[in-house]
């Protein structure tokens, strides 16, 4: 695994705009993503972000622009190349989305099944180790819908990490968990940028957790269809002018 | 490549090297001599590492490291892992972090032959009690519907209606034209020998009004529309809109399974009607193209074979039929799991039973019309 080394951009936007049809979301979009970067993306409900996060991993086509990984073009790759290029990307859907008809093993050992030349008892060794480094020691045989959300959030995370990936996207980590689930997920998200040098692009608007891990972030502004605001969290805070996003930086106090 | 080495310089402490690159591709490292050596009579009381020489790592190491951890706990030997890199024994740490709780692992066991009929039969039970059930709160929306008093939105039945109706229309047409050109192929075939062709017409009209008509459209409409309703209303079921239904007050019976059956009800007669006057259609193209018959004769011995009992019985059992189906589709859904798989199941079974139904009441028709001497 790559040791973090400053400012490498990973990821790369350049002017992208997003739009459903005719409805645009979000125009001229440029900002990047250092390696070792917790990088928040933030904005209010229905701001894009989700979608943002979409058009990072080639599930939404921009409707302009480009997004970069290192020095080559993710939006115009062909397939072939794209696949080679997920290959180091790792997503944790907004609720799991694990596979419902496989056991946790199988969820995560599907990846390592699929893409190295492990035994199955190997598989299950490494889909075991997986597991329990998000806590989940001991649930290899539940199926997704036998353990809580938190839990299925959590082994969606193992299934991410499965084979080792340098970036790992997050959907809204937060959502749906108590606020203790919520910060271990946190810090566990530093521990792998720590320990494995891995890059995190989190979609979040909960504010606890953008302050706890963020060290660079974007503000989508949904009326101006723009990023109005880029930079740390805590620094955006300190010193933005912009009432909408110290609004939303502070849960609508202090105007 | 993988390097692991094992030295017991010091009598007490178990030196592991770790060296090489360690990747996942290159496949993972065994224990075994480890555990050999912690295994001997003179075991080690610590284990330590030496990782100077170690290049790119990822899963495959903490693998090995969480395996010779357990090995550890298990012979009460002391691990220091102070000798791994920080990002590692953080990692490691983080792994074992989480005790596994107890009862928490499954016990995978056989389960025995009588233990399973057991299983079995209370399984049995079950469904008879839930079938019984759900009959039970048909019959009371049914009730409610007779008093007018049902709560459903009209304008979901219209939609209803419309989807198990018009928009059925093109694949009624294509089967039921081709029943017509089977049956009166075959019959024109057999019929001929005996100078006998005209009365292909009366054939293909009997038993497509009698029989086929209401048969095909069935057996269509189970495929079609009944696996359509399980596959929704078990969906349904997964993304907790059946639970919001339920806390709203709504009867899930009355709200989404009556408009539902009600929709086929209506429409299985008129599918029927269309699919008896195309299969008829698809006869004479028969009779004209191949015996050389005329329409105008074709359709005059059609017109004298068929009697409107015939045609009147066939559309009430297609209305029997399109209720059979409409249940069996709503109640499979409403059985459904919670998984994506479940959904797949319920729709699969609603098929099945809607057949089995469906070919069920066709025998009860056909022994009490012959014994009505209808």
């Amino acid at each position: 695994m790559a040791t973090a080394d400053g400012a490498t951009p990973y990821i790369s936007v350049r002017d992208l705009t997003m739009a459903y049809g005719s409805h645009v979301l979000m125009r001229d979009m440029t900002f990047s993503v250092n390696q070792g970067d917790v990088f928040v993306i933030m904005g209010a409900s229905g701001s894009g972000k989700s979608t943002l996060l979409r058009h990072l991993i080639g599930l939404n086509q921009p409707a302009h622009g480009s997004v970069y990984y290192r020095a080559e073009n993710f939006t115009s790759a062909d397939p072939s190349q794209r696949e080679r290029i997920l290959r180091n990307v790792g997503i944790l859907f907004q609720g799991g989305a694990l596979w419902s008809a496989m056991t946790l093993s199988e969820n995560v050992g599907l990846l390592l099944e699929e893409y190295t030349d492990l035994t199955p008892a190997q598989i299950r060794q490494v889909a075991a180790l997986k597991l329990a480094l998000v806590g989940l020691r001991g649930f290899e045989d539940y199926y997704p819908s036998e353990i809580s959300g938190g839990m299925q959030k959590r082994a969606g995370l193992a299934r991410a990490m499965a084979l080792d990936p340098d970036i790992l996207f997050f959907d809204e980590p937060s959502a749906g968990l108590d606020p203790i689930s919520a910060r271990r997920l946190d810090e566990l998200i530093l521990q792998l940028r720590d320990s494995l040098g891995i890059t995190a692009v989190v979609v979040s608007h909960d504010l606890a957790s953008i302050f706890a891990i963020g060290t660079n972030s974007v503000y989508l502004d949904v009326s101006s269809q723009a990023i109005t605001a880029s930079g740390p969290p805590a620094e955006l805070l300190a010193r933005t002018e912009d009432s909408i996003l110290r609004s939303f930086l502070t849960r609508g106090g202090n105007p | 490549m993988i390097q692991v080495a094992i030295d017991r310089a010091e009598n007490d402490v178990l030196l592991i090297r770790l060296a090489g690159q360690w990747e996942l591709r290159h496949g993972l490292a065994s224990t075994d001599a480890v555990e050999s050596e912690l295994n001997q009579k003179r075991r080690p009381s610590r284990i330590a590492f030496d990782t100077r020489e170690l290049g790119r790592w990822d899963t495959s190491i903490l693998v090995f490291l969480a395996a010779v951890v357990d090995a550890c706990r298990e012979r009460g030997v002391v691990l220091d892992s102070t000798g791994l890199p920080a990002g590692l024994h953080n990692l490691l740490g983080l792994a074992e972090a989480v005790r596994e709780p107890a009862g928490a692992r499954k016990e995978l066991r056989e389960s025995g032959f009588l233990e399973r009929i057991g299983d079995h039969s209370l399984g049995l039970i079950a469904a008879v009690e839930e079938t019984l059930s759900f009959i039970g709160n048909m019959s009371v929306a049914c009730v409610q519907f007779v008093r007018m008093r049902a709560r459903y939105r009209a304008s979901d039945l219209f939609l209803l209606i419309q989807r198990c109706g018009v928009e059925a229309l093109p694949i009624v047409t294509l089967i039921s034209f081709l029943v017509g050109v089977i049956l009166a192929f075959i019959s024109a075939v057999q019929l001929r020998q005996f100078g006998a062709q005209l009365y292909v017409a009366d054939l293909v009209g009997v038993a497509m009004t009698r029989e086929m008509g209401a048969l095909m459209s069935a057996i269509l409409m189970a495929g079609r529309t009944g696996a359509a309703f399980a596959a929704e209303l078990g969906t349904m079921k997964v993304t907790q809109e059946l639970d919001a239904f339920t806390t709203a007050g709504f009867s899930i019976v009355e709200y989404l399974v009556l408009p539902r059956v009600l929709a086929l009800v209506l429409m299985m007669p008129l599918l029927c009607l269309y699919a008896d006057f195309v299969g008829v259609l698809g006869g004479a193209v028969i009779g004209v193209g191949m015996l050389d018959l005329s329409w105008t004769t074709y359709v005059q011995e059609t017109a004298r074979a068929v009697r409107l009992g015939d045609t009147a019985g066939g559309l009430f059992k297609s209305a029997v039929y399109g209720g059979l189906i409409a249940t069996a589709g709503c109640w499979r859904g409403l059985q459904s799991g919670s998984s994506a798989s479940d959904v797949g199941r319920s729709a699969t079974s609603a098929v099945v039973t809607s057949m089995i139904v469906v070919v069920a009441a066709c025998g009860v028709f056909a022994f009490l019309f012959y014994e009505l001497g209808l």
